[in-house]
């Protein structure tokens, strides 16, 4: 203090509040990397170099051999022919399941904040209500209902399933939206003639982009990463990638081909994943629109 | 006497961008100091740049005879009041207001004391116990003035402190503002772009315009002599006439011409000289009287065009030569539309400006 | 309000799949299951009503009641986790640090991994002969020992560790949105106060970000009692029944061990807990609501 005389911005001193702070945060960067580095790490060794126990070391050799495998040749039960089975399945569950679902919900939206037709707000209670009970109570009677429309263990089931239990979230993502358009814009268009399709096709929907851009994103997400539905609907021939994945995984017999069951993880997670790193605004966007609904 | 505030050639940049320029100003101690003028104008920028809250390129900030240039708000000696309050919407009054002083660990019974005194001070006291969200917006601002009095310091500084509230409250705690100032004596510094507060709250006021002060004087220095266009045309409601055209030496009396318009600039107050060539004659409303001719002023006929009655005087809106004028008159008065009127011109009381705006 | 209400069957038989949906399979199931759990169905529904026999069977079998226990110490602790680690994120990103961005999807990739991946990476990295504790021991530490994932005692808490990993951007996202729309002259006003940083994000920004981080914690709890793919694949309810969860013991009952009656009444305990758990939250918002509309 004595020797310098202050005059002009403070100098910048790298306190040690910042290098804590970043620190802190590196570290924590490290703990959510570290799964996926494991992963990709193990699926590019060998079973030898797997047996040494070195979980975090680099590869001394990068092969992808396992990665080979784990699509075309991975076992589950007796059957060994990857998981490029399961991954198909997936997208012939999820594609129609998102599109199906994301159009109906904006419908839905659409109905429930401009027209709110007699009983809408009971329908949006139910479906709220519906939305927080956990699946296993509906599941035998479904199961026992696809049966009798012959849809049991087949794709159509399960994307019909997928459609009727996402309705709650995306019923309440497009209605949150439509309702912060003014409805005079609804108004104008009745005083033009319009209709309740016609408003929805040419004025409602185009103007919903980027939310059915959020809701497609999260249902594509939410669907792809589903387990229980496909495990309980789909049946042996249509089981979308994540129930395959532990079937190889979990119930192999004999030593465990760690580095194909990395590589098997890996190819069922890299979908998701694209689409995260791909969207990123939209993501934070859908996370933050669907969870503070409160 | 040492200024209670100091600030020495202020610089403010970023980037390529600069805000501030070697700024520098002194404020006397227990003045009360108005920074005006427009929006971006650089005021609220000089004003946190005082408190700390903005980093500065340059220069040097001085308070109380300390250097601050370098210190953190909290050890400058200052309380400061923002414009939406910032009370912390989750604690109450009282704790709002002791929430700074314990956290610098001030004993109890000194807390209890100040809070006690501020609040009697503020008319607080029924309050301490509420939330903001359970106040008016009146009592919130009261409440953002004391966690700056209780913190007890030399300087206060107000940013647009009353700029969200409606024009009756606002009126209200204006006067509120000055009656504080008169009790407690201490410096304030106050940021506004109203020339009503402005003229009524400070005993200095400085007009700033990109980031310079255009002129630093007592409010009636400012009004009735400003010191360049700008501010003449920024304080002032209705603003004042300004007239354009050229002054004239060479028959030895100075004369302003324009349009036919000829005027002898012989009762002038001069503060430089009689520069030959472009210049602007300002002359505020109240200095153009429709009865003018008869105190022997020079006058400029027009036509009426718009009268505008205000209760306690009226504002006559006359066409001459393509501009339009003003001419304000006490009381009640009736003039019609399209008629002809010859207001004449007070020349002590006017203004002007050469070519570049500066005052002559 | 009211000019919104209008005679429109279009939009009444837009609504119609949706209302089909919600009284057929949300309620009809729901009602036939529960239908279900007061006979002695095994393999096929039987129409032998029992009263509460199978309740009571329930709460006798010893891997139901050690599925509560666990989903309790599993929700109390995931729940928390998420919460005080998401929050401490986004007050860290909210300091306006570089690479900003690059934190935040780093932080937030977990949550679009599906929990069976998660599970699967999580259990290897546990492995005790292969994983951490194989590698750490090769490092030097011979007797480091991190064998939780097959102990008894410690393995519902590899599953805490694996959840939190992939919950905790969640609530960072939602925090830091919060901490966002706090406005800059609070911060400005407590920086003249001469409040310390860390004593702003406790006393200040906390506060305020109450109901953000209780929508959050509701959210959590919600996939809690949910909670069936993660423990399938980390640790498949072992050792033992040391992580065994109510959703995968209703899912063992209704399809592996043919006891329909069993396990739906133990669906039904567990709708009537989120019930229990969401009627007073949901009381308790819109009285605050009408408290503050009061005013």
């Amino acid at each position: 203090m004595a020797t310098l005389h202050a005059r002009g911005p403070k100098p910048s001193r790298l306190t040690i509040g910042r290098i804590g702070l970043y620190a802190f945060l590196i570290l924590a960067a490290l703990f959510f990397l570290l799964p996926l580095y494991t992963m990709l790490v193990t699926s590019l060794k060998t079973m030898e170099e797997i047996r040494q126990g070195r979980i975090f070391a680099v590869p001394e050799i990068i092969g992808f051999n396992a990665w080979k495998t784990a699509w075309s040749g991975a076992c589950m039960g007796t059957q060994c022919l990857g998981v490029r089975i399961g991954f198909w399945n997936s997208v012939k569950i999820t594609v129609p399941a998102v599109a199906i679902s994301v159009f109906i919900g904006a419908i839905n939206g659409y109905a429930l904040s401009f027209w709110r037709p007699r009983g809408s707000g009971l329908l949006f209670g139910l479906l709220m209500a519906g939305g927080l009970i956990p699946y296993q109570i509906f599941l035998y009677p479904l199961v026992r209902l696809l049966a009798n429309l012959s849809l049991y263990n087949s794709v159509a089931g399960v994307v019909l399933v997928h459609v009727i239990f996402g309705l709650p979230l995306v019923t309440l993502l497009f209605r949150n939206y439509f309702m912060a358009i003014p409805e005079e814009l609804c108004k104008a268009a009745r005083v033009d003639g319009a209709g309740f399709w016609r408003i929805f096709l040419e004025i409602m929907l185009p103007m919903s982009v980027p939310m059915v851009v959020v809701a497609s994103i999260f249902q594509f997400t939410g669907i792809w990463n589903d387990f229980l539905i496909g495990l309980v609907f789909a049946g042996r021939d249509n089981l979308p990638m994540t129930v395959q994945l532990n079937n190889i995984v979990n119930t192999t017999m004999g030593e465990r081909a760690y580095n194909v069951n990395m590589a098997a993880t890996i190819l069922t997670a890299v979908v998701p994943l694209a689409i995260y790193f791909f969207s990123g605004r939209w993501f934070v966007r859908g996370v933050a629109a669907g969870a503070v609904k409160g | 006497m040492q200024p209670a505030v100091s600030v020495k050639d202020l610089k403010i940049a970023y980037g390529d961008h600069t805000v501030i320029e070697k700024l520098s100003i002194d404020i006397a101690p227990r003045e009360f100091l108005v920074l005006l003028g427009p929006s971006g104008c650089g005021k609220s920028t000089l004003l946190n740049a005082i408190a700390g809250l903005q980093d500065i390129t340059d220069g040097e900030m001085w308070i109380s005879g300390k250097n601050v240039t370098w210190d953190e708000p909290k050890d400058r000696g200052i309380g400061m009041v923002f414009q939406s309050y910032a009370l912390y919407p989750r604690m109450t009054v009282r704790k709002n207001l002791s929430f700074g002083l314990r956290v610098a660990g001030l004993p109890k019974a000194e807390i209890d004391a100040r809070i006690a005194r501020t609040a009697s001070l503020l008319h607080l006291d029924t309050l301490l116990d509420r939330r903001p969200s359970e106040l008016s917006g009146g009592q919130r601002q009261r409440v953002a003035i004391g966690r700056a009095l209780v913190r007890e310091v030399d300087v206060f500084l107000f940013d647009e402190p009353l700029s969200n509230l409606d024009a009756k409250l606002r009126n209200e705690l204006r006067v509120e503002i000055k009656k504080l100032h008169q009790s407690l004596g201490n410096t304030m510094i106050y940021v506004t772009h109203d020339q009503v507060e402005a003229l009524t709250l400070a005993d200095r006021i400085a007009v700033m315009k990109d980031g310079v002060i255009q002129q630093f004087a007592t409010p009636s220095e400012i009004y009735h002599r400003p010191a360049n266009l700008f501010v003449a045309g920024f304080i002032g409601a209705p603003a004042m006439n300004f007239i354009e055209g050229r002054i004239v030496v060479d028959t030895g009396t100075p004369i302003f011409e324009s349009n036919g318009l000829k005027i002898n600039l012989s009762g002038y107050p001069l503060l430089t000289s009689f520069k030959a060539g472009p210049a602007t004659l300002g002359i505020r409303p109240e200095h153009l009287a429709p009865d003018g001719a008869e105190r022997g002023w020079p006058t400029i006929p027009g036509t009426v065009s718009v009268v505008e009655p205000m209760g306690a005087d009226t504002v006559i809106w006359f066409d001459w030569a393509g501009d339009s004028l003003s001419s304000r008159v006490m009381g009640d008065v009736t003039f019609v539309p399209n008629t002809r009127i010859a207001p004449g011109l007070d020349i002590a009381k006017a203004s002007l400006f050469d070519a570049d705006g500066v005052r002559l | 309000m009211q000019a919104r209400r209008r005679r429109s069957p279009a939009a009444t038989i837009a609504l119609l799949p949706t209302w089909i949906a919600a009284i057929f399979i949300y309620i009809g199931t729901m009602v036939w299951s529960v239908r279900l759990s007061f006979t002695d169905s095994t393999i096929f529904p039987s129409s032998n009503y029992v009263g509460f026999a199978q309740y009571a069977k329930l709460f006798r079998t010893s891997r139901w009641l050690a599925s509560l226990e666990n989903v309790l110490i599993f929700g109390v602790l995931y729940v928390a986790g998420c919460l005080a680690l998401g929050f401490v994120l986004a007050a860290s990103l909210d300091r306006k640090v570089r690479f900003e961005a690059v934190f935040r999807t780093i932080f937030l990739y977990p949550y679009a991994m599906s929990f069976v991946v998660t599970g699967l990476v999580w259990q290897w990295m546990l492995n005790p002969t292969f994983g951490i504790q194989a590698s750490v021991r090769a490092l030097g530490w011979q007797s480091f020992v991190f064998d939780w994932i097959v102990s008894r005692d410690m393995a519902i808490y590899t599953v805490v560790f694996a959840g939190v990993w992939q919950g905790a951007g969640l609530v960072m996202v939602i925090a830091l949105s919060g901490m966002r729309a706090i406005g800059e002259e609070q911060w400005k006003a407590a920086q003249i106060d001469g409040i310390p940083v860390w004593r702003i994000y406790l006393s200040i920004v906390l506060p305020q970000l109450g109901p953000a981080l209780a929508a959050s914690g509701m959210l959590l709890s919600m996939g809690v009692i949910k909670t069936y793919d993660l423990v399938v694949a980390l640790t498949g309810g072992g050792p033992g029944n040391a992580t065994e969860v109510p959703a995968k013991f209703i899912m063992d009952n209704l399809f592996e061990r043919q006891n329909l009656g069993l396990a739906s009444a133990g669906a039904t305990v567990l709708v009537l807990s989120v019930i229990m758990a969401v009627v007073p939250f949901r009381y308790a918002l819109s009285m605050r609501a009408r408290r503050r509309g009061a005013h």
